[in-house]
């Protein structure tokens, strides 16, 4: 049902028919993607929320939970998600300079780094289900007076970590089809958007783990 | 494209209806006009499946002892009646159908920034009814549309789960549609189409839409957590493994109160633009009223805790959500003294849509004054969980709201259909609607203040007058729905043909023919005009003060 | 009172006649308005009905002057209403110090009354008129909410927390109790009456009946669960004093000091190591988690207040470990108490708080 327009063949397939140029074509996906992220934030500060208020409740009993969190772990992992973020930014760069292998070459090892991200996540959870941290599958905990609060920061933790990594594979799936289309050469510089979109997205994954990781991994560490 | 037509069509005739009448046309349009009318024929549907528990509901009422259904069943009916009418018909009504359709004509653009996403959201939409609807079959919730802990976590033994996941989809159909709104706006405005010219049907919905993007998803968390408590038996609601119940209801209501305001503001949108077009004159206070809208969005995420104040949260925090609810009030009053202002000295027309605009504008006052009552603190602490919060909202959604809907449906229908309605039928019904509402939900006040409360499947004697009057008046204003639904689709076929401005009304979507074509504008139209521009240019500016 | 229609509930306070002078006001105020809008439209439509199909009405931007008045002075009215909002919300919801002290459960479907004195009533209330009355609730199960229209007062039944709420009845008559907020199938059936009564006619109810009063229920309580072997009432061993705590303040560990109310104490029963008074150890008070219902609890901390007498040293002056060697109940001190220094794990999984025996916990094996 396409109409032939003048447009498209000045500008391409690329541009949608019901835009005017391709400048608007960008500027519009990125306010949409601004706008989702905005929804994300939202999604996400429930439980930060539930979270505040119950660390400032049961304070002791939260801060007790730090010593059956593994910070060396959790920091490569904060690592690795930065570092993911440099390679991305690197995808982003490489689209908008239309450099097809170094496209590829980046989103290969965005998703590598995310799927070792991934990896130790599912370590880390494989652990806590073996130390009976789980709540609600045999839970306990070692020290009885904080265990019906310790519980609670557990059932944030794996909310929290496990949206977070929902979150993750869905980024996975993302970058796998950008990966596609770069194979194929769709991104030019002239049109690289959904590169700089999934980009912001990628961000903003990282961006939730730089603050989950203190809260969750953090707080009780000095005592 | 299409298959066998009855005769050729000329390239003026082709219009976004008739360019194809495929099953696949339909259903995979990315087209904004086709996907309105998705979605108009979805929530018509939604709307009287709701109307059948309301129905049954006022069946029951008629008399105290509970002796046409269960206890249960009677609970799964309010439970159902709710979260039917607030989430598949009131939150994506105006913005969905009307909103989908006219947004990008009246901004001058061929189609929404994302029309892919448009028809996503119809399909999540379809997809949470189909959860809900399976949930309601299956034997139905109980646990009322607000699904407070403990008892929808722990005791309810009903179908939670099903019905919130299907709340949940739906919850991401109306972010995507808010999403789609703000992008619009900002970015397609064809040239010349600044901010100040924008109809105020357009500033509501993008006030509706920062609600919706902001909102929404502190539900879907929520939901989320009850979720994940009803089944693991673990979380941070209830408070017999440590949690807190009232944490639940903060949650809740800091989306569901900016979620009535997703309910109001387009129809306030809506009557707008009635006003204008049939006072055939400028609103009064342009950038009063636009701004009105947002201030109802912001001052609206301020204020959940006044669903609360008989919890036992700190009675200071009661102050706090008790002054600011009155402050949201008044943004609301201005908008009803500037469409009465702009009538002063218009020339008004009797037309259907101005007689739903004229009982918005008296039903939204009682309900929104009828809010005051509800926000002054010592005074909630008798009427709140009786019928006088039933008569305050239902004053609001459906004296407001859904007015406001039918008044912009039989508006905007020749443009939608090409035909017009019968007006006679049409004014017949408004009448009937306006009459069986107020008889079924003014006595609801009187009963509420008598102590009656909410949610109960039997009652005390002494309210059974009351209630005979409220269960008279729904079926009158049954019988007000039913009779648009049978002329509109009447109109489908055998009305009048309409032309491009059937109305004499401003607006970019009456200089394009009715029904559109799929296109909208062949050129990007370039905007010279303000808005409501019904005076002529050698007209001098007429002070009003005092 | 005879069911019979009328248009207004009856007014069985003063404060209920209050927020009907309110609800009065606001009424008014109400009508006005809507009249007043109701009105000028009607008037306009009237008026400026389109004569002719080429009629161009005047072009009127808008005022400044009208936007302002019309936005200032409603709110000014606004602010009226929610002063005299304010004033009303505290009146019921602070309780005056001379109340009558009553307890209530709620507990799907039904409302269970307790009084100090021992009554105890399902379904009903009886006070006297005259007197500030303060009642005490808590909830088993769901949320549920104390209602009575008459009154014009309600408060939420939450549980997990004590929510109480006040009033004196100055018209002896028998009212509407209503539940108010939804609580599963028979919530329309948790009713009931509360009947205010003459105080000489009060009086003599009280007389009648009793199973003994909440005080001494509690004691029964508090010997069954063995407080008594480590709460020596005036004497200091392991576990803080209890004579005279009820209503004091309470100096804690962490430096915080803390007011003995009834949240206080049924948290120190529920969650023992929640708060440890400064100069005890953690770990050494079970917790009574799912063994104790909120009726017992009620009678616990109505025992706990009855506990008054001579003065005692202040709480958390003494050292640890120092006991009085034969004070005045004899015994040569804290006694060994072979549970004191376990440490049993807090359920965890749903245990509403009733008499229900508690799952059996095993500890599962923990390599680390």
């Amino acid at each position: 049902m396409a109409v032939d327009t003048n447009l498209e063949e000045i500008h391409g397939p690329e541009l949608r028919h019901h835009f005017e140029t391709p400048d608007q074509q960008v500027e519009t996906s990125t306010i949409g993607m601004w706008t989702f992220l905005v929804t994300e934030i939202m999604f996400f500060s429930g439980m930060f929320a539930a979270y505040a208020i119950f660390r400032s409740l049961y304070h002791d009993a939260f801060a007790s939970t730090s010593k059956y969190m593994d910070v060396v772990v959790g920091a490569i992992n904060t690592a690795v998600l930065i570092c993911s973020s440099f390679t991305m930014v690197m995808a982003v760069r490489a689209a908008r300079l239309g450099m097809r292998n170094m496209i590829v070459l980046f989103l290969i090892l965005t998703m590598l780094l995310g799927l070792v991200f991934l990896g130790v996540k599912a370590y880390e959870y494989h652990h806590k289900w073996v130390e009976h941290l789980v709540p609600g599958f045999n839970f306990h905990y070692e020290e009885a007076k904080y265990e019906r609060h310790a519980a609670i920061f557990f059932f944030l933790y794996f909310m929290m970590t496990g949206m977070h990594a929902m979150h993750m594979v869905v980024g996975e799936g993302l970058l796998a089809t950008l990966l596609v289309m770069a194979w194929r050469g769709r991104f030019t510089a002239k049109w690289n958007t959904p590169v700089d979109m999934i980009g912001l997205y990628w961000h903003f994954v990282d961006i939730i783990w730089i603050f989950l990781f203190p809260l969750l991994y953090l707080i009780g560490q000095r005592a | 494209m299409s298959t066998t037509v009855e005769r050729p069509r000329t390239q003026q005739e082709l219009n976004y209806l008739n360019i194809d009448y495929s099953w696949k046309s339909w259903l995979l349009t990315t087209d904004h006009k086709r996907i309105a009318i998705l979605y108009l024929v979805s929530i018509t549907a939604m709307f009287f499946v709701g109307g059948l528990f309301a129905t049954l509901i006022r069946l029951e009422l008629l008399t105290p002892r509970g002796d046409l259904v269960s206890d249960d069943t009677y609970n799964k009916f309010f439970t159902m009646h709710g979260i039917i009418m607030i989430f598949f018909f009131l939150i994506p009504s105006i913005p969905a159908v009307l909103g989908n359709f006219l947004i990008p004509i009246m901004v001058g653009a061929k189609d929404l920034a994302f029309p892919r996403i448009n028809l996503l959201s119809w399909y999540l939409y379809i997809v949470g009814a189909i959860f809900t609807l399976g949930a309601v079959v299956s034997g139905g919730v109980d646990t009322g549309w607000t699904f407070y802990p403990p008892f929808s976590s722990t005791y309810s033994n009903t179908y939670v789960m099903a019905t919130a996941l299907g709340v949940f989809i739906a919850g991401f159909s109306s972010i995507l549609t808010g999403l789609n709104f703000i992008a619009t706006i900002h970015k397609m405005r064809a040239p010349g189409m600044t901010w100040s010219r924008l109809p105020l049907f357009v500033w509501s919905n993008y006030a509706t839409s920062l609600i919706q993007i902001l909102g929404t998803p502190v539900l879907a968390i929520t939901l989320l957590l009850l979720a994940a408590e009803r089944i693991a038996h673990v979380g941070i609601f209830d408070p017999s493994i440590g949690g807190d119940p009232i944490l639940f209801q903060h949650l809740f209501w800091f989306y569901s109160h900016p979620a009535v305001y997703i309910m109001i503001l387009p129809g306030m949108g809506v009557i707008s633009e009635l006003v204008t077009a049939f006072s055939r004159k400028r609103i009064f206070g342009y950038g009063f009223v636009a701004f009105a809208s947002i201030a109802i969005a912001v001052i609206g995420f301020l204020v959940w805790g006044h669903h609360m104040f008989v919890t036992g949260q700190s009675l200071y925090a009661g102050m706090y959500f008790s002054l600011l609810s009155f402050a949201v009030a008044v943004p609301s009053a201005i908008k009803v003294f500037n469409w009465t202002a702009t009538m002063y000295r218009g020339s008004i027309s009797w037309d259907t849509p101005m007689l739903y605009a004229f009982g918005f504008i008296g039903l939204f006052t009682i309900g929104g004054l009828t809010g005051l009552f509800l926000a002054t603190l010592g005074l909630d602490v008798h009427v709140t969980d009786t019928y006088f919060v039933v008569a305050h909202f239902h004053y609001v959604m459906v004296g407001g709201m859904v007015m406001a809907y039918l008044g912009g449906l039989h508006f905007w229908w020749p443009k939608i259909s090409g035909r017009m309605y019968p007006e006679g039928w049409a004014k017949f019904a408004a009448l009937v609607v306006f009459a069986g509402f107020n008889l079924t939900f003014f006595p609801q006040f009187i009963v509420g203040y008598q102590g009656m409360p909410r949610r109960y499947h039997a009652y005390a004697p002494e309210f059974q007058v009351l209630n005979v009057l409220s269960s008279a008046g729904a079926s009158i204003l049954g019988l007000g729905y039913l009779i648009p639904l049978i002329y509109m689709l009447w109109s489908l076929k055998y009305g009048k043909r309409a032309s491009a401005n059937p109305w004499g009304a401003v607006g970019l979507e009456w200089t394009v023919p009715s029904p559109p074509p799929w296109d909208n504008f062949p050129q990007t139209p370039v905007v010279t005009w303000e808005a409501y521009q019904y005076h002529k240019p050698w007209q001098p500016e007429v002070e009003v003060g005092r | 009172m005879e069911p019979h229609f009328s248009l207004w509930p009856e007014v069985a306070s003063k404060h209920a006649a209050n927020i009907d002078y309110l609800f009065i006001f606001l009424c008014v105020v109400s009508i006005i308005m809507t009249a007043g809008i109701f009105v000028t439209v009607f008037w306009f439509a009237m008026k400026y009905r389109r004569r002719s199909p080429d009629e161009i009405p005047p072009y009127i931007h808008g005022s400044w002057k009208l936007e302002t008045a019309w936005s200032v002075l409603p709110f000014l009215v606004m602010l009226v209403m929610f002063g005299w909002g304010v004033k009303l919300y505290f009146d019921a919801y602070t309780s005056p110090p001379n109340a009558l002290d009553v307890y209530v459960v709620g507990k799907q479907w039904m409302w269970k009354v307790q009084y100090p004195e021992g009554q105890q009533e399902i379904n009903e209330l009886h006070v006297p008129a005259g007197r500030p009355i303060k009642l005490t609730m808590a909830s088993e199960d769901v949320i549920h909410s104390f209602f009575i229209p008459e009154l014009r007062i309600k408060r939420d039944v939450v549980p997990g927390y004590f929510n109480s709420i006040s009033f004196t009845a100055t018209k002896p008559g028998r009212y509407h109790l209503f539940c108010a907020e939804y609580c599963g199938t028979q919530h329309s059936g948790m009713v009931g009456w509360v009947t205010v009564m003459d105080p000489a006619e009060y009086e003599n109810w009280l007389a009648s009946g009793g199973t003994g009063s909440m005080a001494s229920q509690g004691e029964k309580l508090f010997q069954q669960l063995g407080c008594s072997t480590c709460h020596l009432l005036d004497q200091q061993g392991r576990c803080p004093v209890l004579r005279n705590v009820y209503g004091s303040p309470v100096k804690l560990d962490d430096g915080r000091t803390v007011i003995a109310d009834d949240a206080y104490i049924r948290e120190s029963v529920l969650d023992p190591n929640a708060k440890i008074v400064a100069g005890f150890k953690p770990d050494i008070m079970p917790t009574f988690q799912g063994q104790i219902s909120e009726e017992g609890m009620m009678q616990l901390i109505a025992y706990i207040k009855s506990l008054t007498g001579p003065p005692r040293p202040p709480i958390g002056a003494a050292d640890t470990g120092q006991t009085y060697g034969g004070g005045r109940f004899g015994g040569p001190g804290t006694p060994e108490n072979s549970n004191a220094g376990a440490t049993a794990p807090a359920p965890i999984g749903p245990t509403p708080i009733t008499e229900r025996p508690q799952p059996p916990r095993t500890s599962p094996e923990r390599n680390r």
